[in-house]
């Protein structure tokens, strides 16, 4: 029952707060669907698809949290390499080769950052920051120097990754990596000797630097790994969702992970939950804001904030007394 | 009275300062180099374009006045021990609320221009309140909740400008600012305009605040030493709360500066175009400035002038003017690393 422990902190008030609030939710969800004759099939797929990249991310911020190591920059990993995941998509004629392309973008990010965070001993909130405010301007940067048009790209009709095709609805294979990618995560951390380094590494870094494990190696490629999947959560979106590559394609999904984590309590199975919570809100955004009788009457805007006050909501109403690595943000200095 | 004597303390700043910015440039010209640029003439252009004119260096500082308050507004929650990154949305707000009065009713001139610049600022730092409480009550972390509320603000002011602020018949923006509402231009063609005083004012007040009353001590004490300023009695959600309501105001003031004190628009667009990304950059900027006030100034004129200057190095050198951003927030990395300067001279003295 280890996945579960991110509840035991919850109070007994805050967990009837939540029940209240789950319950109205779901209500208030049939009532929408049947009102306006949405499809749960559809809904199903948008919410799904909306997760990938959340969940790939928050799952990746676990194993790196874990370690000790808090990357505020995932906004910008997204940004970054939903742009190289196509252009390595046209470079090599595949989308799954841009997938690729995305992920060791973001590994190669994930890396710096861990270099800078724990040979530099940067303060890592400022570095995550300065990645999310490089992202902006990069990326806009090479989607002028690469094809020469400002702000957007579009991805070419055979260079996006199908979907495959299931009883219950479209379903993307990045979408099933991360479902799997969030239960190896479990496993890694917890039945395996690296795993165990890594939460370690997170909790007593002296105590782990006694015993011969290298703190800087453990917290470098754990900062690696949680880059990598974040990447592919970047590649993901304009090749196998939006069709296009977008100036401000992330809209915010770096920070809504991080709300993932913090909600998960660094928890990856439970990341994977939030993440297809705050997902499910969006997709069910996107269903909404195309629905005859609703888009007269909602305006919109409204709609597109959805997910932001579901986040908000989800973290004032969840936080708890969660558990955190001792040692999370701290730079580790050998005496 | 104190003598006042330079050592070492006062002049490391400068030069971290200094590097981090050395090493963004240098990082920048790699990029440049991927991309089959030239970046001595990118450079060359870049700052031509910034400092090589005295109409340039007005455009410069037309640039550098908001960015100044959105650093400030980091810089502020910094010195209380906060990761305030929500001054893009206070800001909107603030321009909003300036472009409403300014445009919407009518006032004798001089008061209009006042009342439009406070409602700028009441709004900023209305929207900046929520954040503060959920941080209060519930322990939200303020870096997730202020992006979250940036998006929020975002779609919310679109909303209002296309439904209630727009011009008769013209959808894409507010009512242009009456012209008793605007501050008055400082040289003719240039797009400086007299708020940048109010925006310098705004920067000095608030270090004044801050390092000569008591109130401004029990902020920085707080995020100097949390513990010390609990044992001394000082309520650290109270001044979560002032620190969160100053930062709105100088937001709110960077949003205002936009829309009554920047021609030729003097209106707020429904893309936001005019304002966008002013925020986050002040985070950028606040951090070159070392979270001071009056640094904050300075590392506004400088990114102000890779702002302006871009558009140039864009024109002669055809490398894409964002890449600037993409320079400060490298900086911004280097910047982070403490022993930045002892790393470098290490490896030299090698």
């Amino acid at each position: 029952m280890k996945a579960l422990s991110g509840f035991k902190g919850l109070a007994s008030r805050a967990r009837v707060a939540w029940l209240l609030v789950a319950v109205i939710l779901v209500a208030f969800l049939f009532y929408v669907i049947e009102e306006f004759g949405l499809s749960p099939v559809s809904l199903l797929e948008g919410g799904l698809l909306a997760m990938t990249p959340l969940a790939l991310t928050a799952v990746g911020e676990c194993i790196n949290e874990k370690s000790g190591v808090v990357n505020i920059g995932l906004e910008g990993i997204l940004l970054i390499s939903s742009v190289t995941g196509v252009f390595g998509a046209e470079l090599f004629g595949n989308g799954i080769l841009g997938l690729m392309v995305g992920a060791l973008t973001g590994a190669f990010i994930g890396f710096v950052f861990g270099v800078v965070s724990v040979y530099g001993r940067a303060d890592q909130v400022v570095a995550g920051m300065g990645i999310n405010i490089f992202a902006l301007g990069f990326v806009q940067y090479l989607l002028m120097s690469i094809w020469g048009f400002p702000g957007i790209h579009l991805v070419q009709k055979r260079l996006m990754v199908r979907p495959i095709y299931t009883p219950i609805g479209q379903l993307s294979i990045v979408t099933i990596f991360a479902i799997i990618a969030a239960g190896l995560a479990h496993i890694f951390l917890y039945k395996t000797v690296l795993g165990f380094r890594i939460r370690a590494t997170g909790e007593s870094p002296e105590a782990v630097d006694v015993a011969g494990v290298r703190v800087d190696r453990v917290r470098i490629l754990s900062s690696t790994l949680g880059g990598a999947l974040c990447g592919l959560g970047g590649a993901f979106m304009p090749l196998a969702w939006f069709g296009a590559a977008v100036k401000e394609i992330s809209a915010g999904r770096g920070f809504i992970a991080l709300a993932c984590v913090v909600f998960a309590g660094l928890e990856p199975l439970l990341a994977l939950a939030a993440a297809f919570i705050f997902g499910f809100a969006e997709g069910f955004s996107f269903a909404v804001a195309v629905t005859p009788g609703v888009k007269e009457v909602i305006p919109f805007y409204f709609v597109n904030m959805i997910p932001y006050i579901t986040t908000l909501m989800i973290v004032t109403i969840a936080i708890g007394r969660k558990r955190f690595p001792k040692a999370s943000g701290v730079p580790y200095r050998r005496e | 009275m104190k003598r006042f004597k330079i050592s070492e303390v006062h002049i490391r700043p400068f030069i971290q300062s200094g590097v981090g910015v050395l090493l963004g440039l240098l990082l920048g010209a790699l990029l440049m180099v991927i991309f089959r640029y030239d970046p001595i003439i990118a450079y060359y252009w870049l700052f031509r374009g910034a400092f090589g004119s005295i109409s340039d260096i007005m455009e410069t500082l037309a640039f550098a006045t908001p960015l100044m308050l959105t650093a400030l507004t980091f810089a502020i929650g910094v010195k209380t021990g906060l990761f305030n990154i929500g001054a893009e949305g206070q800001m909107y707000l603030g321009a909003l609320g300036a472009a409403a009065a300014a445009g919407a009713i009518t006032l004798p001139a001089g008061l209009h221009v006042a009342v439009a610049t406070a409602f700028g600022m009441f709004l900023g730092a209305l929207w900046a309140i929520p954040a503060a409480l959920l941080k209060m009550w519930r322990g939200v972390h303020e870096v997730i909740s202020t992006i979250m509320f940036n998006w929020i603000a975002f779609h919310f002011t679109i909303y209002l400008i296309i439904y209630y602020f727009a011009e008769p018949g013209r959808a894409e923006k507010t009512a242009p600012a009456l012209p008793g509402a605007r501050y008055p231009i400082l040289m003719e063609g240039s797009s400086l305009t007299a708020v940048v005083f109010v925006a310098i004012a705004f920067c000095i007040g608030i270090y004044i605040y801050l390092w000569g009353t008591k109130a401004g001590y029990e902020l920085r004490l707080v995020g100097a030493n949390p513990d010390a300023a609990n044992y001394a009695g000082v309520s650290s959600r109270r001044v979560m709360l002032l620190s969160f309501v100053l930062g709105g105001l100088a937001a709110g003031l960077a949003g205002a500066s936009q829309i009554i004190g920047r021609p030729p628009a003097w209106s707020l667009y429904a893309t936001l175009g005019n304002v966008i990304t002013l925020g986050f950059d002040g985070i950028g900027v606040a951090l070159i400035g070392r979270n001071h006030p009056i640094g904050g100034i300075f590392a506004a004129v400088f990114y102000g002038g890779l702002r302006h200057g871009s558009r140039l190095m864009e024109y002669r050198a055809g490398v894409y003017s964002e890449l600037v951003r993409a320079i400060s927030g490298l900086i911004v990395v280097a910047l982070a690393i403490p022993e930045i300067v002892a790393i470098i001279r290490r490896r030299f003295k090698r």
